[in-house]
């Protein structure tokens, strides 16, 4: 699904990924973890296509280079960034924000635009499942959300957009313990052997909920340590210090 | 014809011309014409004096140059007065005698005029260069004792309601332009709704400038009588040219006591090509008169069109408790200009002013809120509450925020609030990451910035509204 070769990317003169190198395949859930400041959020950026990135070495997926194709082009293709810190935007209905999003990718699929109707049932089923209280859906995007409800909208619109490639940066911080199991179980019923998930995280405890197949270490730019689910049990014992 | 039609494009969807005989009055600005105008519209001898006595003011009198858009001088003697379709002359009765290619060209603006295919819910009328060709739904206001007309046909049938009113909010002698308009207006509508009527529809009038070399001086009067209630909205549109045409319209809005008046403006004119050639200079003179007490004008307008844009739809609080609106939106890209806002003078007791204008700069793009709050020593407890918000997109544009403020008496309380900001990439980045190109994100954000105002306007034209807020600023974020 996702191949990074030797990956680097900079920002403003300065190098931040640093010969990054990473394989996901269908189906699998890799988690990343590492210390602030090391390129996670850096590296899910790249991966969407935010301008402003100098970049070489390679970037596929699903066997296209992926530097040529714009963000709105890879978001259609079903890659899809949960948002660290998820952006307000004023007098932009919620609902609507979703309605918009979906049907942009539903229309470069070639499939049919849903209506208010159906977008609507659609929308009461996703939000019900992730106990989003809808009420929020009809105010502005974002705007005064609390940070779970913020992140748990993040959620609810990888739910409706349904990407095979997500990728989540911290969506588990700031989420008290019900709403972290809840969105741990949004993210298991979506898992099929078609979607990849890159999940970013500094606590152990998400991976309780949700069983990644791979551990990555990131640390100043690049992967040093790659294990199964226990070598996130290691790190919150020993911390990053060790690996350095 | 010297001027050349430009290319159709797709940011202008209005550009075209109809092709159609037309009666001109001869070029240039005289007494002549004004005579021939007045001929040709039967109107009363009062009319005509009314009109000369303007024109005579015009010659001592020089155009306004405190504005921030400069122009190049305008050479009134060049222009054409009067333009009507031939067809008109002997004003049709009903619809079906009205020029098929007339019919044509509001079809293809969206404005059905046909019987069947009336909007429903919004009374027409059609304003072709000079003229009035159509008012829809005529008979359903009538019945409720509306009046709904061209202003030409109001001079000749009530001529009573004209001569009290027209010219009492707007003095002939007011400024250059209001002054010129008085002499030269051709037509505009005419509404008068009676005591204690709620207007069961929107009333609507859609400008349509045509022929070239041509001004359009568009004079519109409203009265909403004691307690009463009318909705009115007003859209304008015009063909891609590389000449500058001048539009220069007077909007005059009595509201007598208890009665409200809720006034909305699309104005599309041809905004100029990405150069900044061509292009209608829209110099206007709105003006309500709250005249009775309790009673209410609000403004609303959308202006993404036009080369230069200068107006300032304002309201005179005469009456106790009144209440006066302005809701705006101004967007300009590439070289268009904007001077817009309002003066909210204050003069009656407890009276009450609110301004929320949002100004959206692209390109190389100027914009300009300029403002009056006038609160006088009589007007006891008055309140205004001002807002003034902006938003640039590139680093090329400008936005000035020119707010005056005169508070004369110690119990009224005047608040102005007013930011800048750039279009947040960020925001742009999200929009883009959940699928939406960067035309449609922009248009999403903006309209987010604009929603204040936009949900002023009636149901029927919030959404048509919304579309033209994005297609206006495309291309305007590479
Ligand atoms: N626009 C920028 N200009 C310069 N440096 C930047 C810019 N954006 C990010 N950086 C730097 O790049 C480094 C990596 O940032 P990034 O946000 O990817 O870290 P992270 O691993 O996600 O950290 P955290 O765990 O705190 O979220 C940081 O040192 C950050 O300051
Ligand atoms: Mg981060």
């Amino acid at each position: 699904m996702l191949k990074i070769k030797n990956l680097q990317a900079s920002i403003n003169k300065k190098l931040i990924l640093k010969g990054l190198n990473l394989n996901i395949k269908e189906g699998e859930l890799h988690a990343i973890m590492g210390p602030n400041g090391s390129g996670k959020s850096t590296l899910a950026n790249v991966l969407s296509g935010k301008s402003g990135y100098e970049i070489s070495g390679e970037l596929k997926f699903q066997g296209e280079n992926l530097k040529e194709i714009s963000v709105e082009e890879r978001a259609r293709k079903g890659i899809f960034l949960a948002f660290q810190y998820p952006l307000e935007i004023p007098g932009v209905n919620t609902n609507n924000f979703l309605k918009t999003s979906l049907n942009s990718v539903r229309k470069a699929k070639g499939e049919k635009e849903l209506d208010a109707l159906a977008f609507l049932k659609l929308v009461k089923e996703k939000s019900s499942e992730l106990g989003i209280d809808e009420k929020i859906l009809s105010r502005q995007l974002n705007v005064g959300f609390s940070g779970g409800e913020k992140k748990k909208n993040e959620i609810l619109q990888m739910k409706i957009l349904n990407p095979n490639f997500s990728i989540l940066d911290e969506t588990d911080s700031g989420l008290d313990i019900d709403a972290l199991k809840i969105i741990a179980q949004g993210v298991n019923t979506s898992r099929d052997k078609k979607k990849s998930f890159l999940v970013i995280t500094h606590y152990q405890r998400l991976l309780d909920y949700i069983k990644p197949d791979f551990v990555h270490v990131l640390s100043e730019g690049r992967i040093v340590k790659t294990g199964c689910s226990e070598l996130a049990q290691e790190l919150e014992k020993t911390g990053y210090q060790k690996l350095n | 014809m010297k001027q050349q039609e430009l290319k159709k494009s797709k940011e202008y969807k209005y550009g075209f011309t109809t092709d159609i005989e037309s009666i001109k009055a001869p070029k240039g600005l005289n007494e002549d014409v004004i005579k021939f105008i007045s001929k040709i519209k039967k109107e009363p001898k009062w009319m005509l004096e009314w009109r000369l006595k303007a024109f005579k003011r015009l010659k001592n009198i020089k155009e306004p140059n405190w504005q921030k858009p400069k122009y190049p001088k305008i050479d009134y003697q060049n222009l054409y007065y009067y333009s009507a379709p031939k067809s008109s002359k002997n004003k049709p009765k009903s619809l079906d005698e009205i020029d098929p290619k007339i019919l044509e060209t509001y079809e293809k603006l969206g404005i059905p005029l046909k019987e069947q295919e009336k909007l429903s819910g919004v009374a027409v009328d059609a304003v072709f260069d000079s003229v009035s060709v159509a008012t829809t739904f005529k008979d359903k206001l009538t019945e409720k004792g509306i009046i709904f007309c061209s202003i030409s046909e109001a001079i000749q049938k009530h001529p009573e309601l004209v001569r009290k009113y027209l010219g009492s909010v707007i003095p002939i002698t007011d400024h250059y332009f209001a002054t010129l308009n008085s002499a030269v207006f051709t037509d505009g509508s005419f509404v008068y709704i009676p005591e204690g009527v709620r207007c069961p529809m929107e009333l609507s009038t859609y400008f349509r400038i045509n022929s070239s070399e041509t001004g359009q001086f568009e004079r519109t009067l409203i009265i909403a009588d004691k307690g009463s209630y009318v909705s009115y909205l007003e859209g304008c549109t015009a063909p891609m040219r590389d000449e500058n045409q001048l539009h220069a319209a007077n909007v005059e809005l009595i509201a007598l006591d208890d009665a409200e008046i809720k006034y909305s403006t699309v104005q599309n004119w041809y905004p100029g090509d990405k150069n900044g050639k061509g292009g209608i200079y829209n110099f206007v003179t709105k003006r309500g008169a709250c005249r009775g007490k309790n009673s209410k004008i609000s403004w609303t307008q959308v202006e993404t069109g036009s080369a230069i844009t200068w107006k300032y739809p304002s309201c005179i609080l005469q009456g106790d408790n009144s209440v006066g609106e302005f809701y705006s939106i101004a967007i300009t890209n590439n070289y268009q200009k904007a001077d817009t806002g309002t003066k909210m003078i204050h003069i009656g007791k407890n009276t009450k002013s609110r301004i929320i204008s949002k100004g959206i700069s692209a390109g190389n793009a100027d914009n300009t809120y300029r403002g009056l709050v006038d609160i006088s020593k009589k007007a006891l407890n008055s309140r205004n509450y001002t807002q003034c918000d902006s938003l640039l997109m590139g680093n090329k544009c400008g936005a000035h925020t020119v707010p005056y403020i005169k508070n004369k008496n110690y119990s009224s309380i005047v608040e102005h609030e007013a930011t800048t900001s750039k279009i947040n990439e960020d925001q742009l980045y999200y929009c883009n990451q959940r699928g939406l190109n960067q035309e449609d994100a922009i248009s999403l954000i903006v309209n987010g910035f604009c929603k204040e105002v936009l949900q002023q306007l009636p149901m029927e034209f919030a959404v048509e509204a919304q579309k033209l807020v994005g297609i206006s600023l495309e291309g305007s974020v590479g």
